[in-house]
């Protein structure tokens, strides 16, 4: 086993610590040594977007990112997105909208449209197509993920 | 008495025919007097006392559940199909 | 049975009840399971697509440090020629072991042969490596009508085709032959003025879940067997992982984790039990998951087809005729959905004469699986494009030609049984009323096509318990894994039976040990016949709430009834307690109340759907462009009709990306070049419009909301509706699926 390096990091605004080998990805980091297993695998190859976290500010597939890469980084993930008594307006938009079913893709996609709103607060349907083609769902046909979306943009 | 629709590929047992009226009051015996009408029928059916893997028993359009201690009415219509079971076709084998 | 009342929850659109958990990422999925000690499986699989396996050596791999533990075949108990009964019809045990751990032969690229359990993920993978074996090469059969040839290869050398019990002498690639026939066809095709027929091909397509297969096992020292996984079906995986590791199933406890999709893919076990065989191995906890090309090559795809189909119909439209011949891919062993693709394919009309052959081949590719109304898309795909094909020869409106040859209750459908009530006329109508069928349509290479499809719906057996708390409110135990917000439809409709809010209903999915018996979330069948046992359940708090009512106020039982949430006593006394106030009197009364249900329906109800579909295609590129969806469907009773909208967009949106895009690509070696989510390429959100779910309810009477099952069908109709208006627009029939850019530019001659 290769040596294992110390990173720190922020995650979700708290100073984190861990130790990674190098050829861990940040998904692995999370999931299997940070035990923040709301970001998913779904290809580990960048195609799904199930991995989605934000990364200082941009959207990232973490499967695509390795661990020791965030040093002195900032990262966003799904359990830092709620207030402890209050749901972010994306994730109420999804609720209201059912805008999932089996809901393995909910927070790669919640997560890249927080992304898209913090730039962008106002997108059109092509813009907010265009912009989470990065996310695949099998389940839903995207419609009600589409809604959920311009609905939460318009309720921010 | 019940009427059984007899499957194509077991209609040269019955010299064509594609149902049968006979009588019984469970699939057994419904399939044990088609025998003796028309010999060779139950083996294409069962298989050890029961209904042979991957068929299927339909009474009046309804799937039962494949036990051939079902009962039947006086007026049923039963059907034998492939078997379909949980989104799954069933093995063939 | 139907109960014809006004609903208060029924209908309504409440928020999912895993809601919450699932938005913020705290939901755990079967990936997501963690335990101390937890070692990690990777299975090695066979690179080659037909091979006799010579040996197996897996010396090296256990010397690498950090590995606790080597499987192979071996260490699987001998099958023999048992029959395994999964309660879905008997499997021989020996395909369902070596499908697992293949034995003597590997029969697909990406067939398993061993597995490794490590410290670490890692070492695991590099341990598969470093395990030797040696294989004897034989030629591939890839394809459903090679393998049909008298002199092709041979999978396996005992079978021998059946035709409903009778067996042929000869070993063959064809496990079995089917058929269905009403009436006489021969007599029909001579009534008819015009006869079409067509042959068509559908490739291999996966259902493409975004979940991989996982699986953890632990074995107690008690020898008691825990399994942690996402499965469609726990009482299923318990069935399987019993009959395969000859153990029995009260020593296995299979818990469901959350399941990121399924559709038919996550039935039939994979990696579970070999699992379980690296946890009795070392003693310890062993995750296994499955990466994506994994999934792609070592788990059921739904089959390729070959497809011919022909119809006769008078000048008036009225289809006189019909002959269909399905062979079907089973994979490498026998089982191909080629039953209720024959089942299911002329079911939208009402025809005289009908024959329908079906045949079910090995070839190397994995052994398929069920995908969502399985066999009946690739049948609709052949049906529906040529009932298009007879409308526009006798200049008849496409919808137009349903209506005069449309199913109804009373018919029979070709396979015999006579349909109950059903909706099939009441989708197309809605379809053809609807302002997308009469908007106009005029571009150039614009195109409008539609398609009807039907699926039978299932019943099978369900369980549910009811909890009554003090505060009013139930906690509802269910079996059902919940795939796409069944828990809140469930517990909707006994929410419905009780005259309380669906938040007051706290439903909770457990595991084998907890709930009774209950079959697959899978045949549509999870709202219908859970829901079903819910409302069973629900009528047994009732009765049991009324007798405590009656014992509160001292009167008969009789002299109590129960509407909108409140017992009221009739017959002198004047008393009312709603059920909330009687819940908080339970103590006083006798005790906790628990209601349970159990159910095994035979009333499942058909259903149908009608799709309408604009595409555009590009004469340069030979790409399909969707410019508008609109897919009508017969819900029978929509419980909750966002998760039933969502049913319907998401199986018209697998249609379209099986019409359009999706394929296994195989080299001659039978080795998929595709297995990737960037090459075996499914519709993204950028490649598709808005899709508007009609909603059409023509109540089952087998059930008492009239539910019908609503998951299946919308994926019948759209490769069929796409294909025809793809002719719309440039007057080229498709015949093979998917009708991918370079299909399309062949067909236009462009290259
Ligand atoms: S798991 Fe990272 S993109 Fe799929
Ligand atoms: S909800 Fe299942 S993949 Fe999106």
């Amino acid at each position: 086993m290769a040596r294992r390096s110390h990173v720190q990091t922020t995650i979700n605004g708290e100073t984190v610590e861990f130790l990674c080998e190098p050829r861990q990805s940040l998904l692995e980091v999370l999931r299997d040594e940070l035990h923040l297993t709301g970001a998913k695998e779904g290809c580990n190859n960048g195609n799904c977007g199930a991995c989605s976290v934000i990364l200082d500010g941009r959207l990232v597939n973490s499967c695509l990112v390795l661990g020791v890469e965030t040093e002195g980084k900032s990262v966003e993930t799904i359990e830092g997105l709620a207030a402890p008594d209050k749901l972010h307006p994306i994730q109420d938009a999804f609720l209201e909208n059912a805008a999932l079913q089996c809901g393995i893709c909910t927070p790669g996609f919640i997560m890249s449209a927080k992304a898209l709103l913090d730039q962008n607060p106002n997108p059109t349907e092509h813009e907010v197509r265009y912009w989470l083609a990065g996310n695949l769902c099998r389940c839903t046909g995207y419609d009600k993920i589409v809604r959920a979306v311009l609905d939460a943009a318009a309720a921010e | 008495m019940p009427i059984v629709a007899i499957p194509s590929l077991l209609r040269n047992l019955t010299n064509g025919e594609e149902s049968i009226t006979v009588s019984g009051t469970t699939i057994r015996e419904v399939i044990d007097n088609l025998e003796t009408r028309y010999p060779g029928m139950k083996a294409r059916l069962c298989e050890d006392d029961r209904l042979k893997p991957g068929l299927a028993i339909y009474i009046n359009g309804l799937l039962t559940r494949g036990s051939i201690r079902e009962r039947v009415d006086a007026d049923a219509e039963i059907h034998f199909l492939p078997a379909i079971g949980g989104g799954i076709a069933a093995p063939s084998h | 049975m139907l109960e014809n009342k006004e609903h208060k929850v029924i209908g309504t659109r409440p928020i999912r009840h895993d809601g919450v958990d699932k938005v913020t990422g705290r939901a755990l999925y079967g990936a997501d399971f963690q335990a101390a000690g937890l070692l990690h499986g990777r299975v090695l699989r066979s690179p080659h697509a037909h091979a006799r396996i010579i040996s197996i050596d897996t010396s090296r791999a256990e010397a690498l440090p950090g590995v606790k533990g080597v499987v192979t075949a071996k260490d699987i108990p001998d099958a023999g020629d048992k029959v395994a009964d999964l309660g879905e019809g008997a499997v021989n045990l020996k395909y369902l072991c070596d499908n697992i751990l293949a034995s003597d032969k590997v029969l697909y690229k990406g067939h398993a042969v061993a597995a490794v359990a490590a410290t670490n993920p890692h070492i695991a993978e590099e341990a598969c490596t470093l395990i030797d074996v040696e294989y004897e090469v034989l030629p591939p059969v890839l394809e459903v009508r090679q393998a049909m040839e008298p002199d092709a290869p041979l999978l396996h050398e005992h079978i021998r085709t059946t035709s409903l019990g009778e067996t042929a002498e000869e070993p063959s690639n064809v496990a079995s032959h089917i058929q269905h026939k009403l009436g006489d066809p021969e007599k029909g095709f001579a009534e008819a003025d015009i006869v079409v027929e067509r042959e068509f091909i559908t490739g291999t397509v996966h259902q493409g879940y975004i979940e991989p297969h996982n699986a953890t096992a632990h074995y107690n020292a008690d020898g008691q067997l825990t399994i942690w996984c996402s499965t469609q079906g726990a009482f299923t995986v318990r069935e399987q992982v019993a009959e395969i590791l000859q153990y029995p199933v009260s020593k296995i406890k299979v818990v469901p984790m959350e399941i990121g999709g399924g559709f038919g893919g996550k039935i039939s076990v994979y990696i579970k039990p070999v699992a379980a065989l690296l946890a009795k191995k070392t003693g310890k906890p062993v995750k296994v998951l499955m990466n994506r090309s994994e999934v792609f090559e070592g788990t059921g795809p739904t089959p390729a087809s070959f497809i011919r189909v022909k119809m006769g119909a008078t000048k008036e439209g009225k289809i006189t005729a019909a002959e269909a011949y399905l062979a079907f891919e089973a994979g490498a062993y026998p089982g191909s959905p080629v039953g209720p693709g024959a089942m299911c394919i002329f079911a939208p009309y009402n025809i005289e004469h009908v024959i329908i052959d079906g045949y079910d081949v090995v070839v190397n590719k994995p052994k398929t699986a069920p995908y969502r109304a399985p066999g009946a898309p690739n049948a609709a795909f052949g049906s529906e494009t040529v009932v298009d094909e007879i409308a526009e020869k006798l200049g008849i409106d496409p919808l137009e030609i349903r209506l005069l040859n449309a199913a109804k209750e009373g018919d029979r459908r070709a396979d015999g049984p006579v349909h109950p009530r059903i909706g099939c006329i009441e989708t197309v109508e809605a379809a053809k009323s609807h302002p997308h069928y009469t908007a106009p349509n005029g571009k150039k290479h614009h195109g409008r096509g539609v398609a009807s499809g039907y699926w039978f719906n299932i019943g099978l057996e369900s369980s549910v318990t009811i909890n009554v708390n003090s505060d009013g409110t139930i906690n509802l135990i269910e079996g059902s894994t919940d795939i796409g917000g069944t828990r809140a439809s469930i517990a909707m409709q006994a929410a419905e039976v009780l005259g309380i809010p669906a938040e007051s209903v706290n439903p909770s999915v457990v595991d084998t040990n907890s709930v009774g018996y209950t079959a697959v979330t899978g045949g549509s069948r999870t709202t219908y016949a859970t829901g079903y046992a819910a409302y069973e359940a629900a009528q047994d708090v009732k009765r049991q709430m009324i007798a405590r009512a009656a014992k509160l106020w001292e009167v008969d039982e009789a002299n109590v009834q129960f509407a909108d949430g409140e017992f009221s006593s009739i017959n002198g006394k004047e008393e009312q307690i709603s059920f909330r106030d009687l819940c908080g009197r339970l103590g006083e009364t006798g005790g906790p109340i628990v209601g349970s249900g159990t159910v095994n329906p035979g009333g499942a109800g058909g259903a149908y759907a009608t799709h309408v579909v604009d595409v555009a295609v590009d004469e340069e590129t030979g790409k399909v462009d969707i410019l508008r969806y609109t897919a009508v469907q017969d819900a029978g009773k929509a419980i909750h009709p966002s998760y039933v909208e969502g049913q319907i967009q998401g199986g018209a949106v697998q249609g379209i990306g099986w019409a359009l895009n999706e394929e296994y690509i195989y080299n001659d070696e039978g080795t998929m070049t595709n297995a990737s989510f960037l090459d075996y390429r499914m519709p993204t959100c950028l490649d598709l419009p808005m899709i508007d779910a009609v909603i059409v309810e023509v109540p089952n009477p087998g059930h008492p909301y009239g539910v019908r099952g609503v998951g299946e069908v919308p994926i019948v109709p759209p490769m069929a509706a796409i294909a025809n208006a793809i002719y719309d627009a440039i007057g080229i029939r498709m015949t093979e699926l998917p009708m991918s850019p370079d299909r399309l530019l062949k067909a236009m001659g462009k290259i």
